[in-house]
């Protein structure tokens, strides 16, 4: 029999037994649904993270003791503002800043915030590209005398002065007095932190203030792309040099977004996968249905032999039958979970990335459960004996 | 016509395991069916008959015996070819009709065609001419529901003639009928057999159906009893 004419016969088989049909035929619709939902939302959260660390900068290079990676302890800093100077042997004038990070409550008369406090260096808004809305910014003179200057973040600085203009006044941090001689422009939230919180007051002032003298992180920004890989691992030996026995890393936002993209895509993977299992149990299902559609058509496919159907004739027709249902169950599955997944990026803060590839992948994998769970029933009626089928009640 | 007959089968048994037991169905049947043949074969339920029709129908297998279809000899072929040659030489009539339900008369007639990869217009088209000729060319387009049981069993003959078969091999053809209907079918079975020169064979317990055939071949516990044939008719 021609391919045409098995789908027609397919098609009335499967309009006869209407309700049947799209039961069987729910049980991949919600599969491929979920597939492609998760899919979308996992998409999303990574292309959601991904857009947060390119906010940091570009061509950074993010220096921090011990090894880098996710389930690493964190390591106590032994790197010094020697430190800093070497790196700036390496990199350049003004390429390289540090700092050191501490939680503080920052009080202006009763006003008060517990705001991050960074210590950092004249360098710190040009490496991090950081603007300003008023004042200024550390100068070397700053640090250097040590200086009780602060620049507040746009958060801290409404919160602290409210509508009044905060430049030249002062706030008390750790009972020590700091003029504000600068307020950042807004820069939003990375990871949910609002950087925009922050109070920067110079690393040496900060130093005193905490009683230490280490520096938590280096930052240096690399002239060109080409270069970061070849000063990563200058940085990596000239600090390793300095410090026998201790370990340091030297890493860019790309390398940060390699691993978190590897994470994300990993448990994207995953939820997929629990996913697929209900596109499995759906394919079951339709595997069982064909199984009993052969039973009761066993008459039918008794007299089509007996006419000069072939094994092959026999099997097709069921198979087209299988595939069929499940593909048509996969594309309005692929329609409902696209239909989800901008419903779910409209109304929450879940974007939803839909990769041209997921809802082609489902439709493929759908039409392959129908080969894969047709062929044991369609093989099974193609096998019939024409003299026992056509016995058969 | 010449060539070879419709059937030729030589010393055929066939036999079955049933729960563990050797139940032998044809114990060594011989009969040649000649083209344009019209024979019926009686016998009693558990006679063998039904065996034999299905073995003569290339529906099934001799165990040992040689059988050939048309000339062609059936041992070694596989379920396919038995398929390509039961499509090709071999129209059947069933005690209960075996009409697909939901397509209609011309449908159902050209369905043999369609296995034999004919076009679907050409397809209708010999499907409504072999309608025509068992008297229901008013009826292409309805299903089976809509018909009676004797228009039924007319539909199924036109079905079993539309491939321009050797032979027709009709199982109880009015065991679903009632008289005056059966008579009708008769009727029609032995204009067509008279008229197209297909061979029929009839199988039958109903002994007034078998009287009105010219060969009557008695089965009973699997061997050919008596096999008549009237002369002059």
């Amino acid at each position: 029999m021609r391919r045409r004419e098995l789908f027609a016969v397919a098609l009335e088989a499967l309009r006869v037994n209407r309700m049947r049909s799209l039961l069987t035929m729910l049980g991949v619709v919600i599969g491929v649904w979920a597939v492609v939902v998760l899919v979308a939302i996992g998409g999303g959260a990574r292309d959601m993270v991904e857009g947060e660390i390119e906010g940091l900068g570009s061509n950074i290079i993010f220096v921090v003791p011990g090894e880098l990676g996710f389930g690493a302890a964190p390591t106590v800093s032994r790197m010094t503002r020697d430190d800093v100077a070497r790196l700036t042997d390496l990199a350049g004038e003004g390429a390289v800043t540090a700092g050191i990070t501490s939680g503080e409550s920052v009080r202006n008369g009763h006003a008060e915030v517990f705001a991050t406090l960074t210590g950092a260096d004249e360098n710190g808004r040009n490496v991090f590209d950081r603007p300003l809305a008023k004042g200024r910014y550390l100068s070397e003179i700053d640090v250097e005398t040590r200086r009780r200057v602060a620049v507040l973040g746009s958060v801290a600085a409404e919160r602290l002065f409210g509508e009044v203009d905060p430049l030249g006044r002062q706030v008390t941090i750790g009972g020590v007095r700091f003029r504000v001689i600068g307020v950042f422009a807004a820069v939003g939230q990375t990871f949910g932190q609002s950087r925009d919180g922050e109070v920067q007051v110079p690393l040496t002032t900060a130093h005193r203030l905490l009683g230490v003298t280490r520096v938590d992180f280096a930052a240096v920004r690399a002239p060109d792309a080409e270069s970061i890989e070849d000063l990563q691992s200058r940085i990596v030996e000239t600090l390793e040099d300095a410090h026998p026995g201790e370990r340091f890393s030297a890493v860019t936002q790309t390398q940060l977004l390699g691993t978190i993209g590897t994470v994300l895509g990993a448990l994207t993977a995953v939820l997929a996968a629990i996913a697929a299992i209900s596109l499995l149990v759906g394919g079951v299902g339709v595997s069982n249905i064909m199984l009993v559609s052969v039973r009761e058509r066993t008459r039918e496919i008794g007299l089509r032999k007996a006419l000069g159907a072939r094994q092959r004739d026999v099997l097709g027709q069921f198979l087209v039958e299988a595939v069929l249902l499940t593909s048509a169950g996969g594309a309005a599955g692929i329609v409902l979970g696209v239909g989800t997944a901008l419903t779910i990026a409209a109304l929450s803060p879940v974007p939803a990335s839909i990769a041209w590839w997921s809802p082609v992948l489902a439709f493929g994998v759908s039409a392959g459960v129908g080969v894969f769970f047709g062929v044991a029933p369609a093989r099974r009626a193609g096998r019939l004996d024409p003299v026992v089928a056509l016995r058969a009640d | 016509m010449s060539g070879p007959p419709a059937i030729e089968a030589v010393d055929l048994t066939r036999s079955y395991d049933l729960g563990g037991e050797r139940v032998q169905a044809l114990k060594g049947v011989s009969l040649t069916i000649g083209d344009g043949e019209y024979a019926a074969i009686l016998g009693p339920s558990g006679s063998g008959k039904s065996t034999l029709m299905h073995v003569l129908g290339a529906l099934d297998r001799p165990t040992t015996g040689t059988l050939r279809i048309a000339g062609r000899d059936v041992a070694g072929l596989d379920g396919d070819a038995l398929a390509e040659l039961r499509n090709a030489h071999i129209g059947f009539v069933f005690q209960s009709f075996h009409l697909l339900a939901r397509t209609s008369a011309v449908d159902n007639v050209a369905l043999p065609l369609a296995y034999r990869g004919v076009p679907k217009g050409e397809r209708r088209l010999r499907a409504a001419a072999a309608l025509e000729r068992v008297g229901l060319g008013h009826r292409l387009g309805h299903r089976p529901n809509q018909l009676s049981g004797g228009e039924q069993q007319r539909v199924a003959i036109a079905r079993a003639l539309v491939g321009g078969p050797r032979l027709v091999l009709a199982d109880e053809p009015t065991g679903n009928l009632d008289t005056r209907t059966g008579h009708e079918v008769m009727d029609l079975l032995e204009r067509l057999n008279g008229d197209q020169g297909v061979a029929v064979v009839l199988v039958t317990h109903e002994p007034d159906v078998a009287e009105r055939a010219p060969r009557r071949i008695h089965v009973r516990d699997g061997l050919i009893e008596t096999d008549e044939r009237e002369a002059g008719r």
